[in-house]
């Protein structure tokens, strides 16, 4: 498998009126293609400003770290290169469709836009594909919905047609932000199923960023835990979920419904502020498993078992 | 409490506004009355430090007498339509329907003719001075409160802590005076803070007219037209006066700017 | 086990907006469907999940049982006594008996008011303490629901979603309910402390005795917490029973779909095929005969003529659905 995105040391940092705001800090993953990754962490984890400081939508942020684009470096590129891997490499898909999408413009035309942008097709040639897409994505009747206006389409079909846009000049990776969040549970199945038939289909890269354990378990291949803005832990899905090996993901499994248990594992006290890191793990004042360590020193991420990588000092303890 | 710069500036200008209206005897170096047939037109110098007026009266006196009236105007221009306004979009965000629809028709027939020859219409019927202009203000003035009022009162009205207050079996008065009001009260307060300095203009305007406060009182807006006559020989008759407008004008917007910040709900 | 709570027929529709150019061709005023002859009854002591997605009418279902909509047709009974016909006094009696949780945990609570007065003001108004008591009492709340005895000074802004919903309960608490109806009260939070107010909920609901009605769409949250569930689709209860065989058997084929739908903590790649095709119709037009035939994958041509009925078909708990015995 060719990693096409390799992110390493990936730090954000705000300048606010308040100060300094940590809200990603050494984070560091690959994807493949035809893989999918899962970015999961609850809010303030730092997941969405990854997904954003990878192809530096980010303004006004401090972004350092390496991230590499098929062995060519991002945050070094110029802004036309920079064009070009937007949406013509990489495509994304956000959480609100109805606010990516441009209220006055026919579907039709903003799917030719990216057309236009990122391809050499003609006008019969962006009509023909921009067909193909609504087809691809599950929109039944796409003559006339091309004409239409997203109001005119149910919040399902909005983010169908996201995934149409963002798939119109054949990326190699596609980058979800939350995209089923604010749909109903009929209809996040149904956009699931899509995005990973999209991904067997096509061959490409998915990064899938969500805060629902159960949309990791269900849809990717991947799973990178964070937390506070940090890395937890990394591996493949089904190790991990099995035997996590960092006690944020122990915990965060623990705390969901529907495992048979008569009380959830509820995780105490709440995520610490950004503005001022801690010094060791960030997740130690809420943790079981706190040690004397974990204060003292940042736990650095290490291989716990082939392919799981996590920034515990329980890892052993864990296993 | 974050306390803004421009609550600062504007706070300290309205309270130089303040301690000359309320004691203006200690500023003011002569009788603002009083004529001096020894300086006609004096320019500003270190007797008359803005100079005379063409009856001899010192301007710096007259402007910092002057603030009396204008202060109250701006007070008293604002606090009728806002309490009148304030209590109409209460009720009618409060009931909405019929009332609502009513309340609707009367703003758009009053909205349709400009303020200022609204009242200045008012004004021409009930005859010139002070009493009038504020009864005039009153009768055009409360329908931005109450439509801002209105605004706020659905929202409010809308929120789960009304509903929380429903649930809870409160009665119409508690959940209306007690929860709403407060919350909805607070963009108005603010909006009538700023609304002060233009009814300090329109109060200057009006007495520019011959409409508000009468001469011999002073008044700003009457100094600037007694001044306009001779603004190419004695400019500095007018040139003061216009002065302290803007500078109360600013105090009152600087201060809404800085308590709109202050009094923000926060959530 | 008496039954505390009563719907009947219960039918609540609100008038949509229409435009302009439709007045004037007197074209009718469109009618939001929020719900259709709901009948339903609360026993005491369980808990009953209303569970369903956008447009299913569960938060209007919630807001008639605790009186803050009147509903157009049908009877909510509490206690035998139907709510319309309340007077002043019996109505304050049967509000200091159902309480309510809402959603939003920044909207819920008056801005302006410290913690400690909004539980003072409910313990005031219904005369629950003397006077001289009530700051011990609201003490007593926050312990309850584990707040520190500070918070009573502070105003809701400087909590987090989290503790703000805790005050959300300490007060719907404050009058001694028999009945809380939850809205949603865990939906705006993050996981790690949603499993707190969980947890804090199935406590007091054991300490107290509570009944307590769970309106959600996380069908996690419903099997975890409740012991029957009412599934509903477009304004109707499609399908109420108790919530393990429902879970096990679901009898609906929109509960099955639903349950299909729910993403599961076990690993293992969905197949292609959804759970359910088509769309949510709009409650504006509901679907005529049963609302879910469109989408349905046995429906046949009798689904579109008539409303099933919310009946005890083959099984051994009420069913909508034609098919459901064959």
């Amino acid at each position: 498998m060719s990693i096409l995105l390799d992110v390493a040391d990936l730090a954000v940092v705000f300048h606010t009126k308040r100060g300094k705001v940590h809200a990603v800090d050494g984070v560091g993953f690959s994807v493949g293609r035809g893989e999918v990754l899962g970015i999961v962490g609850e809010s303030g984890s730092g997941k969405s400003v990854t997904l954003r400081a990878i192809t530096r939508l980010l303004h006004g942020a401090e972004v350092t770290g390496r991230v590499t684009w098929q062995g060519e470096d991002v945050l070094a590129m110029d802004a036309e290169r920079l064009r070009r891997m937007r949406g013509g490499q990489i495509g994304m898909v956000f959480q609100e469709p109805m606010a990516a999408l441009n209220p006055v413009l026919p579907i039709g035309l903003q799917i030719t836009e990216a057309l236009v942008a990122h391809t050499d097709l003609d006008a019969a040639g962006r009509q023909k594909r921009a067909l193909e897409l609504l087809d691809l994505v599950g929109i039944a009747a796409g003559r006339t919905r091309l004409g239409q206006f997203p109001h005119e389409f149910s919040g399902g079909m909005r983010q169908r047609a996201m995934i149409a846009i963002a798939l119109a000049a054949n990326p190699a990776l596609l980058l979800a932000d939350e995209p089923t969040t604010a749909l109903d549970v009929t209809i996040q199945d149904q956009i699931l199923r899509l995005l990973r038939g999209l991904v067997d289909d096509l061959g490409m890269g998915l990064v899938l960023v969500t805060h629902d354990l159960g949309v990791i378990a269900e849809t990717c291949d991947r799973v990178a835990v964070m937390y506070a803005g940090r890395l937890c832990e990394t591996g493949a899905v089904a190790p991990v979920f099995a035997a996590p090996r960092h006690a944020y993901t122990k915990a965060l499994l623990g705390a969901m419904p529907g495992q048979g248990q008569d009380m959830l594992v509820a995780i105490p006290g709440m995520a610490p502020r950004l503005d001022t890191p801690a010094a060791g793990c960030a997740f130690a004042p809420r943790c079981g498993y706190r040690m004397p360590i974990c204060d003292a020193g940042r736990p650095l991420l290490r291989d716990v078992s082939p392919g799981q990588v996590s920034a515990c000092h329980a890892a052993e303890a864990l296993a | 409490m974050r306390v803004s710069l421009s609550l600062l500036i504007g706070g300290f200008l309205l309270a130089l506004m303040l301690i000359a209206a309320a004691v203006p005897d200690w500023f003011a170096p002569f009788d603002p009355l009083v004529f001096d047939f020894e300086a006609l037109s004096a320019p500003p110098s270190g007797d008359h430090w803005f100079g005379t007026d063409q009856f001899g009266r010192d301007v710096l006196s007259r402007t910092i007498h002057a603030s009396r009236i204008d202060l109250q105007i701006a007070v008293f221009c604002v606090i009728f339509p806002l309490v009148l306004g304030g209590a109409i979009g209460l009720l009618v965000g409060w009931y909405g329907g019929v009332v609502d629809a009513i309340f609707g028709r009367l703003v758009d027939l009053v909205v349709t003719f400009p303020f200022l020859v609204l009242v200045i219409f008012f004004v021409a019927v009930l005859g010139p001075g002070l009493v009038n202009v504020y009864i005039a203000v009153t009768c055009v003035g409360w329908v931005p409160y109450a439509k801002l009022m209105r605004a706020e009162v659905l929202v409010q009205a809308q929120s789960d802590y009304v509903a929380a207050g429903r649930v809870l079996g409160y009665r119409m008065p508690r959940i209306v005076l007690r929860h709403i009001l407060p919350n909805a009260a607070r963009p108005v307060l603010v909006y009538a803070v700023t609304d002060m300095a233009l009814a300090i203009l329109l109060g200057s305007s009006l007495g520019y007219l011959g409409l508000g406060a009468q001469p011999p009182t002073a008044e700003w807006g009457v100094l600037i037209a007694d001044g306009k006559n001779f603004f190419t020989t004695a400019p500095w008759m007018a040139l003061f006066p216009g002065v302290a407008i803007v500078l109360a004008g600013l105090g009152f917007s600087l201060t809404g700017d800085g308590l709109a910040d202050l009094l923000a709900v926060k959530r | 086990m008496t039954i505390l709570m009563e719907a009947e027929g219960l039918t609540k529709h609100f008038p949509g907006r229409r435009g302009l150019i439709d007045m004037a061709r007197r074209a009718p005023r469109p009618v939001v469907q929020a719900l259709t002859e709901i009948n339903l009854d609360i026993r005491a002591g369980e808990t009953l999940g209303i569970v369903g997605e956008s447009g299913c009418g569960k938060s209007t279902l919630a807001r008639c049982l605790v009186g803050l909509h009147a509903p157009d047709r049908g009877t909510v009974r509490f206690a035998g006594a139907d709510l319309a016909g309340m007077t002043g006094t019996e109505r304050l009696g049967f509000h200091r008996q159902v309480q309510m949780i809402f959603q939003d945990p920044y909207g819920s609570l008056n801005p302006l008011m410290s913690v400690g007065d909004t539980l003072a003001e409910a313990l005031a108004v219904h005369n629950i303490v003397p006077k001289a008591a009530i700051a011990a009492r609201v003490g007593e709340l926050l312990a309850m629901v584990r707040l520190p005895p500070d918070a009573a000074g502070r105003r809701p802004h400087e909590f987090s979603g989290g503790q703000r919903q805790r005050i959300g309960i300490a007060r719907a608490l404050a009058v001694e309910p028999k009945i809380i109806v939850a809205d949603e009260p865990v939906s705006a939070l993050d996981v790690s402390v949603q499993a707190q107010i969980v947890n804090l909920l199935l406590e007091l609901r054991a300490r107290l005795g509570l009944t307590l009605v769970f309106i959600t769409h996380d069908l996690r949250l419903v099997r975890h917490m409740t012991q029957r569930v009412a599934v509903m689709y477009l304004g109707r209860v499609v399908e109420l029973g108790p919530t393990a065989d429902l879970f096990a058997t679901p009898r609906h084929p929109y509960t099955r779909a639903l349950l299909r739908a729910v993403p599961q903590l076990t690993p293992g790649l969905r197949g292609r095929d959804a759970a359910v095709r088509g769309e949510l119709p709009s409650p504006l037009a509901p679907p005529p005969g049963c609302a879910f035939h469109p989408r349905c994958g046995i429906a046949e041509a009798g689904c579109s003529a008539s409303v099933p009925a919310l009946e005890v078909r083959s099984g051994a708990w009420p069913v909508a659905c034609l098919l459901a015995g064959s």
